[in-house]
């Protein structure tokens, strides 16, 4: 990302320090992740010493400070969508994409994660990518659904 | 000057407004334990080991007396049975981060507690915050500062900053109530070091 980008969002926010979650958090779903770089230049900008920002980015879930894909696998591994076969869908995702949960592959397609709950019990087992829900796949279907990422 | 009227153990304290509990029992002598309080810093209530019990109409409350401003009709008691059973545990969980820290091992024989009470859980850091604080508010360089949350929290230095910077300053070493800090300053130095070599030689 460079740093015409984030001065766009920047002067968008008024170069105030008080947005500076605001600015990270657009940074951070247009680059999917926080470079050093980046933060560097956020913190030369809205005048905030790196510490803070670097703490910031660190506490919420929601800030990646590693490299992640362009798209986001969300996995529910909740009690309803593990008694209906979660853990099937996990291992044809992980033989897909050959990735672990919390992990990136190679050329920053997927990143796959597990979560607790997404709050559609009755859709289970259900997997999320970018947002979008995918509610009662099977195993063999999973293949489908990613194969209209790229 | 209207002064407010409080009682500490018992004796009667005039203390001006803005004062804190803990600045009014200095000032009466009475001591209370700290370890994040500095008094060139701002309050900062971490550590929690100022816990002190404070009466207000009739009702009693805990309060870390580094934060709690003094009000009229205060009555503060900083010692009880229920201060001290607190401010043990306090010590025993510090304890199992900073088993060797000679300010802990002290108010631990006076407070009786027992360092082995917990697992030991050796990061030696107790999050009091200190180190971060003096670098931010007196030396204003940031280059050390908290990263993480929750029991993975950790005090972090911005190699970039620090190399610059902390050299000629160190201010911040004999603050530390435990050494974490300068365990963590060389463990930069050695990474940067190596980090730097690597650099010039890859």
């Amino acid at each position: 990302m460079d740093n015409e980008k984030i001065d766009k969002i920047i002067d968008k926010h008024h170069c105030e320090a008080s947005s500076l979650i605001q600015v990270l958090l657009e940074i951070q779903s247009e680059n999917h992740w926080l470079p050093k770089e980046a933060l560097e230049r956020v913190s030369e900008r809205l005048e905030v010493p790196l510490t803070r920002i670097q703490h910031i980015a660190t506490f919420y879930k929601a800030f990646s400070l590693v490299p992640k894909g362009r798209h986001e696998i969300h996995i529910c591994m909740g009690t309803a969508c593990h008694v209906r076969g979660a853990t099937r869908i996990l291992d044809t995702v992980q033989d897909l994409t050959g990735i672990k949960p919390g992990e990136t592959d190679s050329n920053l397609k997927f990143s796959l994660q597990t979560v607790n709950c997404l709050g559609c019990c009755a859709l289970g087992p259900v997997m999320e990518v970018d947002g979008k829900h995918h509610g009662k796949i099977a195993p063999a279907n999973v293949a489908d659904v990613l194969k209209k990422y790229d | 000057m209207s002064g407010i009227i409080l009682e500490i153990d018992g004796r009667k304290f005039e203390a001006s407004e803005g004062m804190t509990i803990l600045q009014a029992a200095q000032k009466l002598g009475i001591a209370i334990p700290t370890l994040c309080h500095h008094e060139k810093l701002e309050p900062y209530g971490a550590c929690r080991i100022c816990t002190v019990e404070a009466e207000i109409r009739g009702w009693t409350k805990l309060v870390a007396a580094c934060l709690y401003p003094v009000e009229p009709n205060l009555i503060v008691r900083t010692r009880s049975e229920k201060i001290d059973r607190i401010r043990k545990t306090i010590l025993e969980l510090l304890l199992a981060h900073a088993p060797d820290s000679t300010q802990l091992k002290e108010l631990a024989k006076e407070y009786g507690a027992d360092r082995d009470r917990f697992e030991k859980e050796a990061s030696f850091c107790i999050h009091c915050g200190l180190c971060v604080r003096y670098c931010a508010e007196i030396k204003k360089k940031n280059a050390v500062g908290f990263v993480d949350r929750g029991t993975r929290r950790e005090i972090s230095f911005i190699p970039e900053i620090a190399s610059k910077e902390c050299w000629n300053c160190k201010e911040c070493f004999p603050l530390c109530p435990t050494s974490a800090l300068q365990a963590a300053y060389v463990l930069t130095e050695a990474l940067a070091s190596s980090l730097h070599s690597f650099v010039h030689e890859g």
